[in-house]
């Protein structure tokens, strides 16, 4: 597959030359750290740090659907709210959703819905509950990085993981894991989501301007950068597998 | 865009999906179009008077007007240098059977913003020409479209307006605004003498949706509402990619570049369309 090797890309020299806001490689990712099962009450959840990133995720449900009149026949209904908390950015930011959050909160669902087995649960609802805590860039694409953990912490059966990375232009060059400095002064801004395994996109939206070279750049770049991902979402929810199976042996009580 | 609305289709609507996905396997299109072929497009640039741009596009039975309006205000903080662009879309009740009056819904504030991406990423106007006073006054730009009648395609028809209204409407000259500040709070706009609007661009969406397994350019309604994925993708007259969304469903890897290849080759076909209507007029 072409759109894989991201080895042998041209701009490689410019890759390893240039050097970012914050001290960064043009295809380095942010310090990141994915933990699994966090909020207690939640059936799953999870949190992810990417850079100054901390977003919290949790899921409720498989539960009944509420109210009656929507409830979908053959399918259950993923709920999904993205939210900014006032103090995750250094303007306070009104509590009541922004037009961006609802259009966020749309565009995560559908990468999440195209994951969760829905049809397993007709007439019943899973709630998806994203809080960014504090948002340092690329917020929508580590919130679904974290969300999916959540579900899987929630045991809900899923296709694929769903896992969210961008990519983007600044100063002329492509660069992984746009930060927030970047973000603002960027050139162009390219967050995805994927089924890793699938090999499907589920998320993807741009803004700014790229020739069709440089997106495929980004988009091969973002997708490196999300396989990586990927693998700290594997080991969050292998360390949650791993302290049930300590617990099991230690005749501890069941921990939920 | 439609999936979750399927409670408020009629049923002939339900009938005419089933029948779009029946004649998929024909590789036919229920209106006998080609897969990579727009409707008929009608742009009327002017349509309404009383806004300082205006224009009507019909794409097949899709109807929406774009109204855009000048107002004097102050810059966003982060931004003192540049004036201010909001769009706002309407799907109206007389759009389709489904369609209510109120607040606006998820995919209305959606599909605005895609439009809104699409013209302030293109910088199709140069934000930075509607400054009164740096830090102080700017002009504000506002971008309302309305739909009239939904067969799809929202997006597409939209930005095409928004385009073509503002290559055929004028506005208050910031530089006359900029010589009388210390009266511009009593200064009517309309007495203003007016320049053109600085365009830069000429930004085109293309709008796909999936249907098993084949890209169908411009879908309509029913398109949409069995579409596996809907994406639109934006063109700069440069060919470059400004603005990109994947509403709703899934894509492979390679599917991604294909989308990109179809929408930039009917970008310029589109683009000489719109030309060849705003130079007639």
């Amino acid at each position: 597959m072409v759109i894989m090797s991201s080895e042998d890309k041209p701009s490689e020299k410019n890759i390893n030359s240039f050097i970012r806001p914050d001290g960064r490689k043009a295809d380095e990712l942010r310090p990141y750290k994915i933990n699994a099962h966090i909020l207690k009450n939640a059936d799953g959840s999870a949190e992810i740090h990417l850079g100054g990133n901390w977003i919290l995720a949790a899921v409720y449900g498989p539960k009944e659907h509420f109210p009656k009149f929507e409830i979908s026949q053959d399918r259950a209904i993923l709920n999904c709210r993205y939210h900014m908390n006032p103090y995750s950015t250094s303007e306070r930011k009104s509590p009541k959703p922004s037009r961006r959050e609802i259009e966020l909160s749309k565009v995560i669902r559908n990468a999440l819905e195209q994951a969760v087995i829905l049809d397993e649960f007709p007439e019943m609802s899973i709630d998806v509950f994203i809080e960014v805590a504090q948002a340092e860039g690329s917020t929508r694409v580590a919130s679904i990085t974290a969300a999916s953990v959540a579900l899987a912490d929630a045991g809900i059966p899923m296709r694929d993981m769903v896992v969210g990375c961008s990519a983007g232009k600044y100063n002329g060059h492509i660069v992984l894991d746009v930060g927030e400095v970047e973000d603002k002064e960027g050139e162009a801004d390219l967050p995805i989501a994927i089924l890793p395994n699938l090999r499907k996109v589920v998320l993807l939206q741009m803004d700014g301007k790229l020739t069709h070279e440089e997106f495929k750049e980004a988009f091969d770049l973002a997708l490196k950068g999300a396989m990586q991902l990927y693998e700290e979402q594997l080991n969050a929810l292998k360390k949650i597998l791993d302290s049930m199976s300590t617990l099991e042996e230690s005749g501890g009580d069941e921990e939920k | 865009m439609r999936r979750n609305n399927l409670k408020k289709n009629t049923l002939h609507e339900m009938l005419m999906a089933n029948n779009v996905l029946k004649l998929a396997k024909e590789n036919r299109r229920i209106d006998g179009r080609g897969f990579l072929d727009y409707r008929p497009i009608i742009i009327e640039p002017d349509i309404i008077k009383k806004p300082d741009a205006s224009a009507r596009v019909l794409l097949g039975d899709t109807f929406i007007i774009v109204g855009i309006n000048f107002e004097i205000g102050t810059p966003f903080s982060d931004t003192p240098d540049k004036g201010i662009l909001i769009t706002e879309g309407e799907v109206l009740p007389t759009a389709s059977f489904g369609a209510e009056a109120g607040p606006p819904s998820e995919e209305e504030i959606e599909i605005s913003r895609v439009v809104d991406r699409s013209i302030r990423e293109s910088e199709v106007v140069d934000l930075s020409e509607l400054v009164i006073v740096p830090g102080e006054k700017v002009l504000k730009m506002f971008v309302d479209f309305n739909i009239f009648n939904d067969d799809g395609n929202i997006v597409d028809a939209a930005v095409l307006g928004t385009v073509a209204a503002l290559m055929s409407g004028d506005m208050p000259d910031p530089k006359y605004l900029a010589k009388h500040v210390d009266e511009i709070d009593n200064i009517s706009l309309k007495e203003v003498p007016r320049v053109p609007i600085p365009v830069k661009d000429i930004p085109i969406s293309t709008t796909l949706a999936l249907i098993n397994n084949k890209f169908y350019v411009d879908p309509n309604y029913v398109e949409e509402s069995v579409a596996d994925a809907l994406i639109t993708i934006t063109h700069t007259k440069n060919d470059e990619i400004c603005a990109v969304q994947l509403y709703e469903g899934a894509l492979g890897y390679e599917q991604v570049f294909e989308a990109l290849n179809i929408s930039l080759e009917k970008s310029k076909e589109i683009r000489k369309l719109l030309l060849d209507t705003i130079n007639k007029k």
